[in-house]
């Protein structure tokens, strides 16, 4: 049994408003670092529409970067990313904000804010100049906060709540922003296994009732390998394996990617790959 | 079938969403209301009494004009242009300050500690003592030398776009730059002119009427209006700028403007009043409180900075508190301690 993930074809949920025009984010030969520094050299990447991308790899292998690349958040010194046949460089910023989203990795909320304020300023970029909310805003971030779980919540202060709870509503935040690509940095990270997969089921959610393309950068190689139907291997600012989990991640290429001998066995549960590492000690 | 879910969402918000929504807007209104009795009551104190007292009716009459000549003469002329120039001078700090508070999403980040107020007294005591002129033209190199701090600022913070931590490090060392040599120009100067200087090293409201107050008033009014249409990009801004950037604000730009527009309003208030000390710290931090709603209360901040200004400046005209100071020393004794509790919370807020 596989972990398969029976997404309809994106054009076909089309019952959804924003996935009608299901927009697909490639990047093609991006050129990226930081002050003269090249962490990524020429590198191509598509997010097939209406799937979950994980992209995975040891620390500073620049899979962070990537994903910054992909949603214009870091400047390209080189190459392009396209959205359908647009060159993301080139819209607008609130076009491209109305199309993609991002949570980049550990978002702080200010001081006081309450969480129903902070996930309707999702709507920015759907507003007009002088930001008037309307009654279909409110809608909107109702819907957002209602479909992360979080709807019991609204009116609380944001610090108070746990983490697990917190990272629900910067996706409620995301989710208000309407967009049929949704990018995650890390959103797992400082969450213990039952928010991790919490979090994974609730984009999994999404991905499957909306068509959102999710593409996420991950730490945890298994969850990765469960809950992606794509997933990217990087090392070293390229890409070392891409493609369904089952084939992409073997022995071989945790190896060279992660220089980590590991067996990789069926997952009892869901059938994907786990990875079981060897390390120096403790072998039967 | 998610059309449908919008719509039950839709009718099913007379929600939690909209209530908020209108609770947080109901608090503006109720914020701005109450700084607005405040200014009335405390102008109409301020335009009855003085060496020549009148009641209050007599004033708010000699204000309409009517009356006796007299009367309205002092209304008019002596006590009218400084209850003016206080409301604007601290709206205009309250307003900067909060902009630079909530742009370089920093508490402490205020003209006072950056250094743009210093450069200002700078600029004005260079101007007196060194350039030997008077009236306008000081008011003109304090706005200089407040922009010229603002620039030297930003070009030792910027590093591939504006950092918040290296602009306040950065304006923290201007600041006492130019204290230093604020101090050094004193002590060189003959007592005599050194005693007029002096005065613009603390803020008075007392002394701006006529064409000044109009150039003050119409210069804050074109920034205000500016201010209003970036206000919008505050939000997301305070979500740090990559939620900025991912919510499609323009982030440098949007930061360049809030910044550029609170060093205008920082400059035309010292150019004429002198750098009343903590307004813009203090004021926006009250509004904050008063609104409690996360967001960056610029509106609010005004208020309360014009409401901050000309209590001082009563307080401080007619001896309060025992004795008659310019309204930047009443600012200063009140400013001072609260900028020491601010910093005593952060620090337990940053150890827990």
């Amino acid at each position: 049994m596989t972990a398969a993930v029976r997404v309809t074809d994106a054009t076909g949920t089309s019952d959804h408003p924003g996935a009608a025009r299901s927009d697909t984010l490639r990047a093609e030969g991006v050129v990226l670092g930081y002050d003269g520094l090249r962490v990524i050299d020429g590198l191509d990447l598509t997010l097939p529409p209406g799937k979950i991308t994980a992209i995975v790899g040891p620390n500073a292998c620049g899979k962070s970067t990537l994903l910054r690349g992909l949603a214009r958040l870091h400047p390209l010194d080189g190459g392009r990313v396209m959205l359908g046949d647009e060159d993301v460089s080139r819209m607008a910023r609130r076009d491209l904000a109305r199309r993609v989203g991002m949570l980049p990795q550990s978002s702080i909320a200010p001081d006081g804010v309450r969480v129903a304020e902070l996930v309707a300023r999702g709507r920015y970029p759907h507003q007009g100049w002088f930001g008037r909310h309307s009654s279909d805003d409110d809608a909107v971030v109702l819907a957002a906060l209602e479909s992360t779980g979080v709807g019991d919540l609204a009116d609380r202060p944001v610090q108070e709540l746990s983490g697990g709870q917190r990272q629900r509503v910067w996706i409620a935040m995301v989710l208000a922003q309407q967009t049929d690509v949704v990018l995650l940095d890390e959103p797992t990270t400082f969450l213990d296994v039952r928010h991790q997969l919490d979090l994974l089921d609730l984009l999994t959610e999404l991905n499957r009732t909306r068509g959102t393309t999710v593409a996420m950068v991950l730490h945890e190689l298994n969850l990765a390998a469960r809950y992606a139907d794509h997933l990217v291997v990087m090392s070293a600012g390229k890409i070392v394996a891409e493609g369904n989990p089952n084939e992409v991640l073997t022995s071989e290429v945790v190896l060279s990617a992660f220089d980590l001998r590991a067996q990789v066995v069926p997952d009892p549960v869901s059938g994907s790959p786990l990875v079981v590492p060897v390390g120096r000690f403790h072998s039967a | 079938m998610a059309n449908d879910l919008m719509t039950t969402y839709a009718v099913a918000a007379g929600s939690a969403v909209r209530h908020l929504r209108a609770a947080r807007r109901r608090r503006l209104v109720l914020v701005l209301a109450a700084c607005a009795v405040l200014l009335v009551a405390l102008a109409t104190l301020a335009l009855s009494l003085g060496a020549a007292s009148l009641p209050p009716g007599r004033a708010l009459t000699a204000l309409l004009g009517v009356g006796e000549a007299k009367d309205v003469f002092i209304v008019h002329r002596l006590r009218l242009p400084r209850v003016a120039a206080a409301v604007v001078v601290g709206a205009c700090f309250g307003l900067a300050g909060a902009l630079f508070q909530s742009t370089l999403r920093n508490p402490l980040a205020s003209p006072d500690i950056l250094g743009i107020a210093s450069g200002a007294s700078l600029g004005a005591v260079w101007a007196l003592l060194v350039a030997g002129v008077t009236g306008l033209a000081v008011a003109g190199a304090a706005f200089a030398g407040a922009l010229l701090v603002a620039v030297a600022i930003w070009f030792f913070a910027w590093r591939r776009g504006l950092h918040s931590i290296r602009f306040v490090l950065v304006g923290v060392g201007f600041a006492y730059l130019c204290s230093s040599l604020l101090a050094w120009l004193l002590s060189n100067a003959e007592e005599r002119v050194a005693q007029s200087a002096l005065l613009w090293t603390v803020g008075s409201v007392s002394d701006i009427r006529g064409e000044e107050l109009a150039l003050l008033a119409v210069v804050a009014a074109v920034l205000a209006l500016a201010v209003s249409l970036l206000a919008r990009t505050q939000g997301p801004l305070a979500l740090g700028d990559d939620n900025a950037r991912a919510l499609g604000v323009h982030v440098d730009a949007a930061r360049v403007g809030s910044l550029l527009l609170a060093v205008g309003l920082v400059a035309i208030a010292t150019s004429f009043a002198g750098p009343v000390a903590f307004v813009a710290l203090v004021a926006p931090a009250i509004a904050r409180r008063l609104l409690s709603d996360g967001g960056a209360a610029l509106l609010a901040s005004a208020g309360v900075g014009a409401v901050l200004v000309l209590t001082a400046d009563l307080v401080g005209q007619h001896a309060v508190l025992g004795v008659s100071a310019p309204v930047g020393i009443v600012t200063g004794i009140v400013g001072a301690p609260y900028l020491l509790w601010l910093l005593a919370t952060n620090e337990r807020k940053s150890r827990a």
